[in-house]
């Protein structure tokens, strides 16, 4: 028999607490932290995730768009779109002003695209650890 | 906007230098825990750069 016992799950805490700094940190790369008063650690996502956002734009990167298909096609571009989605009012302003890659061969525009997706990715994480924050679970 | 053209081995070093400072920052929980990790992330990367490149060039042939 197992010694072993399983921890009691926590319960989440309310959306109240949470909501708003996970929601800035959406909108705005490292706005969560900074309106949880960490400022040293928002700058620095910010500084991150706006940089690899921005290289992604003068690399000439595409702006995945939902697309069916096969399994792996549907994974790339549905996942594609809501990470470059997750990157927030970067990806909505550049959307305004009428940024529109078409997708053309090329190492420096394929890694313009992967890195607009990871700058979302990056913001996922931050958004993360702004509710870790806001939750009380970490400092 | 400026168009930028960046090789393989920029791409990848600017790549990796961004995404260590998040790693850092998110993971750990003191600022020398976050330099240190964030070091040894670069570094990872860095090391991980060079041996599939290596890697790709002897299976290339």
């Amino acid at each position: 028999m197992s010694s072993k016992r399983k921890a009691p799950k926590e319960p989440m805490p309310p959306l109240s607490v949470w909501g708003l700094p996970v929601a800035l940190a959406w909108f705005v790369p490292g706005g969560g932290h900074f309106l949880l008063k960490r400022y040293g650690r928002a700058g620095l996502l910010l500084f991150a995730i706006l940089v690899m956002f921005l290289f992604g734009l003068m690399m000439r990167g595409e702006f995945l768009k939902p697309q069916g298909g096969d399994l792996l096609t549907v994974i790339i571009y549905y996942g594609g779109f809501l990470a470059n989605v997750a990157n927030g009012v970067p990806y909505l302003i550049a959307t305004w002003l009428g940024y529109s890659q078409p997708d053309v061969a090329g190492a420096v525009h394929d890694y313009g695209t992967k890195f607009l997706v990871a700058a979302g990715l990056l913001n996922v994480l931050a958004m993360v650890d702004a509710y870790e924050i806001a939750a009380g679970k970490k400092s | 906007m400026p168009k930028v053209n960046l090789t393989h081995f920029e791409a990848a070093l600017l790549f990796s230098f961004l995404t260590s400072i998040v790693l850092a920052v998110v993971t750990k929980r003191s600022d020398r825990d976050r330099i240190v990790y964030g070091l040894y992330c670069f570094g990872w990367f860095v090391v991980a750069l060079f041996g599939l490149g290596w890697l790709m060039h002897i299976a290339h042939g």
